[in-house]
């Protein structure tokens, strides 16, 4: 049977699961969108901003555990889109975004909205395609979610011309993707998890580090067994959160430039470092030299590329993480020629060592009675959702509190811009998390600056009736650039004072969404309390301490043992 | 140090593209590059000369590994290979020179393939360093215009 290209791309999306979409409408893509309107299987959620869209994509795909897809029209459209796909490019989200592009017989021409987005997105996606005949397009839209859902994921693009929108295709029942060059490797070398495992027993003092792919490759489980099995302690970059329980005795949270004194004491005392998923930001590692300087360094991870790439690893394992860390477990369950148990108890005196670093620089904070301190509200949080809720965050000083106070005790649960870093992040992400697990508690923890980068979503929000709670830490600062001024730029607060702001409480009533504010410490808990019985979109103004900064801290390029605390 | 990679890719649209992006956007160096397709039409084979230490010449292969449309990469200097490059190189060829002209590139297996009153137009092929040598003989003489094609270069059989 002959269909459009328009009906033949929705009978796709409905073949990979796909019953949520992101996106914005335009000139490019009103086929689709024709189509769209008819199909009552396939939700389509319109945002106010098409970054927006790519960024709830982004949210919904890590709250499902799969593809996230945005779609928008052809040239601003597509633009809008870069700075979301380079955002789960970095985070390795499984995505694909769809953009409209005019007609082929236009392309080159400078048509009007017309753009080489394939080329501008080029370097930030796993891969993108440019369908100029309609023939290709059904091939091309299965190989696109097999690309990013497989091996490391990633964000793909689809740029659809007009008229292969319009064209006519025969579709053909799904047939798996054969591809002759795309072959991930999910299974580890038997040879080097032996290896791997024989170096574990000489060390005796081992850290474990976990990034975001133990949280792509949901290998939680088997990390929490690995670390249980011998006794190791746990620290987790920004992505890997949640990839660990959080209030774990093992767990020492985040490490690198906002972690804890006792993580980067541990990484730099070390003789063994296990990265699992994990890429050595320099966010995590500082100066390189100075990176766990007695370690040997097990790496494991899913793309070969991240291997060796900022520190030399002493032994490699390129296989899915759950399957490597599952044969590391298996390994050690059936050894003869070493005792698990034994080595568990000579890991104790480093456990002790680590517990005395927990005691001598706790994550903290001076608590004050007449201002709101934002650690005090991040805390609050957690105590009022029992640590349950999906947390995202906008891009800063906000962040890095939510992922120091709100200790992160499942998968899934933290979703932040890692490695990008963008403001604005945190809100359509929330609405994303929120259309993906309806029944969720969803709380953006926001920066009063950041918050002002995607606010217009607050009519998205609304108009699909998602209850999600805002918390904005209002200091009246980009609070991040703020405190780096303050330490590095002798107090020149350039273009970093934000006084003139919108009232947040006046601003969601204006969208009819709920706006609370606290400005005592006394108010923070009926605020929350408030917001959580409230079953619509609701800000909450917390009113901070104007010159907090986030301690621990590292500065740029210093090595992680020179931390400046609290 | 200089490495030469030999890089199979699927013969599509963009995809030289998505390598040269690669090379930029990572700051690594591309020293020469010639591409052409195979005895399959669908794959074409890239040959990329680039230096770096062995970190960044691993990197450099496991990052265009890592493009979807990239078959093999094959560094040669793990191998015994042959490379070739080949020049056209116009240089002044006055009644007092023409004859000098002519011997040096009898020496260096070179042809002329182009002549006017004052001029030849002579093929040069070999390696970079062979075709440099040439350049240097000859620049005294008068170089008026060069172009060089960039390295191929391919394993040898085993024997």
């Amino acid at each position: 049977m002959q269909i459009t290209g328009a009906q033949a791309l929705l009978k796709c999306l409905k073949e990979q699961n796909v019953s949520c979409i992101f996106g914005f409408p335009g000139g490019a893509v009103i086929d689709i969108y024709d189509e769209l309107l008819k199909d009552k299987e396939i939700t389509h959620v319109l945002v106010r901003h098409e970054q927006a869209a790519v960024h709830a994509a982004d949210a919904y795909a890590r709250t499902k555990g799969d593809v996230g897809v945005a779609l928008a029209t052809s040239g601003p459209g597509a633009t809008n889109t870069v700075t979301g796909i380079a955002s789960a490019y970095l985070d390795s989200i499984p995505m694909v975004v769809f953009t409209g592009q005019v007609p082929t017989a236009l392309i080159g021409n400078d048509a009007f909205q017309e753009v080489d987005i394939v080329g501008i997105t080029r370097p930030c996606t796993k891969h993108n395609y440019l369908v100029k005949d309609v023939n290709d397009l059904i091939p091309t839209i299965r190989e696109a979610f097999h690309i990013a859902r497989t091996g490391r994921p990633g964000p793909v693009l689809i740029d659809l011309p007009k008229d292969v929108m319009v064209a006519k295709v025969t579709f053909t029942e799904n047939a798996p993707v054969k591809m002759r060059t795309y072959r991930p490797n999910y299974e580890p070398h038997s040879g080097q998890i032996e290896k791997a495992c024989k170096a574990i027993f000489k060390a005796k003092k081992p850290v474990l580090y976990a990034g975001g792919g133990v949280i792509a490759s949901k290998a939680s489980k088997e990390l929490t067994e690995l670390a249980k099995k011998l006794n190791i302690p746990v620290t987790m970059t920004l992505m890997g959160l949640g990839g660990f329980p959080g209030t774990d005795p093992l767990s020492m949270g985040m490490l690198g430039m906002h972690g804890t004194y006792y993580a980067n004491m541990a990484v730099a005392n070390c003789d063994m470092l296990i990265a699992v998923g994990a890429r050595f930001d320099d966010r995590v590692t500082g100066k390189i030299s100075a990176f766990a300087p007695h370690a040997k360094i097990i790496h494991i991870d899913i793309d070969p590329s991240s291997i060796s790439k900022n520190v030399k690893v002493d032994i490699p394992i390129v296989a899915d993480c759950k399957n490597a860390l599952a044969g590391i477990n298996a390994w050690l369950d059936k050894t003869k020629e070493f005792n698990v148990k034994e080595q568990a108890a000579i890991h104790e005196p480093w456990l002790a060592q680590i517990k005395e670093w927990k005691t001598e620089h706790p994550l903290g904070y001076i608590e004050e009675t007449d201002v709101i301190k934002p650690q005090f509200v991040v805390q609050k949080l957690h105590e009022l959702t029992g640590g349950d809720a999906i947390i995202t965050t906008e891009v800063g000083q906000n962040q890095m509190w939510a992922a120091q106070f709100y200790h992160f005790n499942k998968p899934n649960h933290f979703m932040t811009s890692g490695g990008l870093g963008v403001m604005g992040y945190g809100f359509p992400a929330a609405i994303g998390a929120q259309m993906a697990a309806p029944d969720k508690v969803v709380i953006d923890i926001a920066g009063d600056g950041s918050i002002q980068m995607n606010i217009q979503e607050l009519a998205t929000a609304r108009q699909y009736k998602c209850p999600v709670k805002i918390a904005i830490l209002n200091n009246s600062y980009l609070g991040m650039v703020r405190q780096w001024q303050e330490l590095f730029y002798n107090k020149q607060y350039s273009a970093t004072v934000l006084d003139v702001a919108p009232d947040f409480v006046k601003l969601a009533e204006a969208y009819g969404a709920v706006g609370l504010r606290a400005t005592k410490p006394s108010e923070v808990e009926p605020v929350i309390k408030e917001a959580l019985a409230t079953n619509n979109t609701v800000i909450m103004d917390f009113v901070i301490s104007r010159e907090e900064g986030v301690y621990p801290m590292v500065p740029a390029g210093k090595a992680t043992t020179e931390m400046l605390l609290v | 140090m200089r490495h030469t990679l030999s890089v199979l890719l699927q013969n599509k649209p963009g995809v030289l593209s998505r390598v040269t992006g690669l090379f930029s956007g990572r700051g690594f160096n591309i020293e020469s590059l010639s591409v052409a397709t195979t005895l399959e039409k669908e794959v074409s084979c890239l040959t990329l000369v680039t230096s770096g230490d062995n970190a960044i010449i691993e990197q450099i292969t496991k990052q265009l590994h890592k493009l979807i449309d990239v078959i093999k990469v094959t560094d040669m200097s793990e191998h015994e290979y042959v490379e070739r490059e080949m020049a056209i190189i116009r240089v002044k060829a006055e009644a007092g020179t023409r004859a000098e002209v002519l011997r040096v590139i009898d020496i260096f297996r070179g042809k002329v393939v182009d002549v006017s009153p004052k001029t030849y137009a002579v093929e040069i092929t070999g390696n970079a360093n062979k075709i440099q040598a040439v350049i240097d003989i000859l620049r005294p003489i008068g170089i008026q215009e060069i172009v060089r094609t960039g390295t191929a270069a391919m394993t040898r059989a085993i024997k």
